[in-house]
């Protein structure tokens, strides 16, 4: 097993005739993720590369079988196509669009949680399973299959991560880049819980960065709900106030939501915070093979 | 992105929310002409995206033409906290019989929007639940709907307002909610929310915060620059499309990607540096991309070493390499470039460095190598 993405994914690309999403689109399928269909709407009737195109994500799902959509429309249209993907019937929703507006965001989050829908993202990596399927931009190549689950707020820091990871011996049963936007689908608890139902994963990596309090809420969830080990990462410890950095959700706005904060509430429920990527790709490591 | 407090007021008053008005002035005989309009006494207010204006004295009223002058002259310019004052607002001075505190703000761990209330305004949010937290009610608005006026006075009567002018304030409340919803403000905060001897309920201050992404539906916002961006390599940054911080020390870093590059700092203090800024060159950076990045780094003049953390992922490592050769070309490199490239084409970015025996470059496998590297350097 893995979480969110694994053999059975069927996936639908909105957004798969843009440059963007046909360059992933194929990537994706080229690394082994079943890809059955793309949705553009007016551009139904035809294919690329010979995936078929549909106008809408329902005919996708009814023609095709698709259960999960990646959406890759630009931000403006984006919470629509999100929203179109919750009512199609998919279960999973990847969306990787930056910079999609906030209020937008905050009613597709509540409908996809009331539809029961999955959401990862917005502003996100995707998800990877390797050797078993990815959806999104994660470079699979730095990925091997294994036991330790990477939960991130950011993408290139989870590479880092992975690849050191990688150099080490070890490797992932899956890695969700659940996005750096302040309102995102699913935040660390959503993806904590999978990767503890998951008997594939042993160990959990959380990737974190400063802004808003999510960090400190998973670290009172792991202590209450998580048996299996969890190492933390947090970025950005010497980010001055008021500052956004890059992120749209990276930004300390007064005493709460700095690297320190997010860092003490994890060591005070246990989990061992790296100093760096390679600090806790180690720690990672060297926890593995202690409970092995 | 953070509007001025005169801006925030322009937006209330086309929301219908009562705020007094005034005159917006970048030259002290503008604010003169303007107080004269107004009449006395008037207050000369200092616009910048900072509190604590009043403590700093970017805030003065003015009885007559002479103090206008004076005031006027005197805050122009001033620094505030680092922001320099090149706008002012002028508005008639408020006869304040109680001064409170309100705010809508998005609320990411709940997802919703959060009201808040206070009797007492006049001071910051961290005071206010430092000296008294019950005094600060809170309550969220569902999604997707309005502040009931209904709800609104419970939250008034609940932060014991003046009985008097719980309709005004509740009402004003609400207003706020809706204001937040369309005009996609993340922030919106009244403080003071002052309620007139003649008792009529006046936004007296407005801070507002604009999400950037949901700009291109607000065309009459985009004349509004963002005053956090005022410094000169902040300032070039943006014009060239590149997201940068600035900061204080001497070690100049560029990273792809914002949590790569904020590690990137991470592990420079660590090893001693201090860094002279925040560089995301992005995902899939081009040559192109690199050239501006490090224009704009070597433009700060403290910076003494440059640090490239790049770990490619979608950004190919010889994109990197050919971007680095192509501004030594364009730009004099005075100042060592430690330069660390893994992930993707990673052989052939090195092989381009290596061939192309650029002084002053210095090549690390790892990123805490780099940092060490760039620290001695510096």
């Amino acid at each position: 097993m893995s979480i969110i993405v694994d053999g059975d994914t069927k996936l639908v690309v909105s957004g798969l005739t843009g440059r963007e999403g046909t360059f992933h689109g194929l990537r994706n399928r080229e690394y082994g993720t079943e890809l059955v269909a793309g949705v553009t709407p007016g551009k139904g009737g035809h294919d690329v590369d010979g995936v078929p195109v549909f106008h809408t994500i329902k005919e996708a799902v009814s023609e095709r079988g698709a259960n999960t959509s990646m959406v890759f429309v630009p931000a403006r249209f984006a919470a629509a196509a999100i929203d179109e993907a919750i009512d199609s019937g998919v279960r999973t929703v990847i969306a990787i669009t930056e910079g999609i507006p906030v209020h937008d965001m905050l009613k597709t989050y509540w409908k996809a949680r009331e539809a029961g829908v999955r959401l990862i993202g917005p502003n996100c990596p995707g998800v990877l399973s390797p050797g078993k399927a990815n959806v999104g931009i994660i470079p699979a190549q730095f990925f091997e299959p294994g036991s330790i689950g990477v939960v991130s707020k950011s993408g290139t820091l989870t590479y880092q991560i992975g690849n050191e990871l990688k150099q080490a011996g070890a490797g992932n049963s899956t890695i969700v880049g659940i996005g750096g936007d302040p309102i995102v689908g699913s935040d660390f608890i959503d993806v904590l819980t999978l990767f503890e139902d998951d008997p594939d994963t042993e160990l959990i990596v959380m990737v974190g960065e400063i802004g808003g309090d999510a960090e400190e809420r998973a670290a009172d969830f792991i202590a209450e709900n998580v048996t299996k080990p969890v190492v933390g990462y947090i970025a950005g410890f010497t980010a001055p106030p008021g500052k956004q950095m890059g992120h749209a959700g990276a930004i300390i706005s007064g005493s709460s939501g700095t690297a320190k904060a997010k860092k003490d509430a994890l060591e005070a429920k246990g989990v061992r915070v790296g100093t760096s990527p390679t600090e806790a790709a180690r720690i990672a490591v060297e926890v593995l093979k202690a409970s092995a | 992105m953070d509007l001025l407090e005169y801006q925030g007021k322009q937006l209330f008053a086309k929301h219908g929310v009562p705020t007094p008005s005034g005159i917006h002035a970048t030259t002290v005989d503008d604010a003169v002409k303007a107080a004269n309009e107004i009449g006395y006494p008037c207050v000369v207010k200092a616009q910048v995206a900072i509190g604590k204006r009043g403590k700093a004295g970017g805030i003065k009223i003015a009885n007559d033409e002479a103090e206008a002058r004076t005031h006027s002259d005197a805050i122009l310019g001033m620094d505030i906290r680092g922001f320099t004052v090149h706008d002012l607002w002028l508005e008639g001075a408020s006869d304040i019989a109680n001064e409170y505190y309100a705010s809508v703000i998005l609320d990411r761990g709940e997802k919703r929007l959060l009201a808040m209330l206070s009797r007492m305004g006049g001071m910051d949010v961290e005071e206010i639940a430092e000296s008294d937290p019950t005094a600060m009610v809170r309550r969220h608005v569902e999604p997707g709907a309005s502040l009931d006026l209904e709800v609104a006075r419970e939250i008034a009567y609940e932060a014991q307002i003046d009985d008097d002018v719980v309709n005004g304030v509740a009402e004003m409340l609400a207003q706020l909610a809706d204001l937040a919803v369309a005009e996609d403000a993340t922030l919106i905060e009244v403080n003071p929310l002052i309620v007139t001897a003649a008792r009529q309920v006046v936004a007296l201050d407005a801070k507002i915060t604009i999400d950037g992404n949901a700009m291109f539906r607000h065309e009459d916002l985009a004349g509004y620059t963002d005053q956090s961006a005022q410094d000169p390599q902040e300032a070039m940054a943006k014009e060239k499309g590149l997201t940068y911080v600035k900061l204080d020390g001497n070690v100049g870093i560029l990273g792809n990607g914002a949590g790569l590059c904020m590690s990137t700092l991470d592990v420079v203090a660590q090893a001693g540096g201090d860094p002279a800024n925040f560089l995301d060159a992005g995902g899939g950076s081009k040559a192109e991309a690199i050239v501006d990045a490090l224009e704009v780094i070597t433009s700060d003049e403290k910076v003494t070493a440059i640090l490239f953390n790049i770990f490619g992922g979608i950004t190919r490592c010889d994109e990197v390499a050919k971007g680095i050769i192509e501004a030594s070309k364009q730009i004099e490199l005075n100042v060592p470039l430690v330069v660390r490239l893994d992930g993707t084409n990673q052989e052939e970015g090195l092989k381009l460095l290596a061939d192309a025996n650029l002084p002053n470059l210095h090549q690390e496998k790892t990123m805490l190598g780099a940092a060490a590297r760039v620290v001695e350097l510096a």
